[in-house]
């Protein structure tokens, strides 16, 4: 016997997306998803942003860990409220991991808050969890070739930023490729280059961050 | 590794469905994935294989058939399938798109006993 189903196979995760994102919406609270490799410099980059936009924003942070919480504790230090998921080993992180989070920080007082995803490229871009946008990092020592080998990550972001790009010229890494090929499966996506060695780049990201940010909590750019 | 929280949910609306419908076993799973999914067919039959053990669907066949990814130009005002690693439009090369088809990830129906 044939039984018609027609079941949204991700609704237990997307059904907690919207939710999420319905809750930040009320709360006029803006979440940036930032994904990467291990090592591709998520943490600097969250600390590096923090630095330059809690002048104007008030900022949070959910830190994901398969385990520990290093990562939390130097955004503690900073002053920051901070909340860490620790996934006990999992790959990346689901909505229902943020809808836990959300009591734990007081959304009105809070403009932005940036998750930082497991370093993974792979299993956190088939998962929504509540995002106003995605942050992609990727860093010179990974390889010009890695937008082409995980193209999901790269086609489901709306900003790759090439991390540690003062590193470029020791790795022959064809940055042009990498633009290229993100914009042939992105065509909309916007390219950084950073490095938080010497905070070049660092400008061009926060001005972009601050237009979205604002955008998304309904705040008229100063 | 995504895979095994995604086949878990696979095996629960199969169980749920088909006991709601009074079947005794589960044989099919038919589900449609659009190619702009990241998920590993074999991967889910294999992780199902394991997790399906004991439950009505133990030994169920799932019939994973991929979508090609559909877009319609805004340019062109036209229809046309595309490489998701080419984002743009067949006729005309505008990148000024919206997506129809590609994204879907559900199951369609169950075959039982």
């Amino acid at each position: 016997m044939e039984i018609k189903v027609m079941h949204q196979v991700m609704a237990w995760n997307e059904d907690v997306s919207d939710a999420v994102k319905a809750t930040l919406a009320d709360h006029q609270v803006c979440l940036v998803n930032v994904m990467g490799s291990p090592g591709a410099g998520k943490t600097s980059t969250i600390v590096a942003l923090i630095n330059a936009l809690r002048e104007n924003y008030r900022i949070g942070v959910i830190e994901g860990d398969i385990a520990g919480q290093i990562d939390a504790d130097a955004i503690h230090a900073m002053g920051i409220p901070v909340t860490q998921i620790d996934t006990d080993g999992a790959c990346h992180i689901e909505a229902m991991s943020i809808e836990k989070m959300l009591p734990e920080f007081d959304l009105d007082s809070l403009d932005v808050i940036f998750v930082e995803n497991i370093g993974n490229l792979v299993c956190p871009a088939e998962f929504n969890i509540g995002e106003s946008f995605r942050l992609a990092l990727l860093s010179i020592p990974e390889g010009d070739d890695k937008v082409e080998k995980y193209p999901l990550m790269f086609a489901t972001t709306q900003a790759l930023v090439m991390n540690k790009y003062d590193l470029k010229d020791y790795f022959d890494f064809d940055d042009q490729r990498v633009e290229r090929s993100a914009r042939e499966q992105n065509p909309e996506v916007a390219v950084f280059r950073l490095s938080n060695r010497d905070g070049s780049g660092l400008g061009e990201l926060v001005d972009w961050l601050s237009q979205k940010i604002d955008a998304q909590i309904g705040r008229c750019p100063s | 590794m995504h895979e095994l929280a995604i086949t878990q949910s696979i095996l629960d609306i199969a169980e749920k469905v088909a006991q709601e419908h009074g079947a005794t076993r589960v044989r099919e799973v038919h589900i449609k994935l659009g190619e702009y999914s990241g998920v590993v067919p074999q991967c889910v039959q294999d992780y199902f294989d394991v997790i399906s053990q004991g439950t009505i669907a133990q030994g169920a066949v799932l019939d994973i058939q991929r979508l090609p990814v559909v877009i319609h130009c805004l340019d062109c005002d036209q229809d046309g399938q595309i490489d998701r690693r080419h984002v743009r439009c067949p006729r005309c090369g505008s990148t000024h798109l919206k997506l129809i088809q590609g994204r879907e990830f559900y199951i369609e129906s169950l075959e039982v006993d």
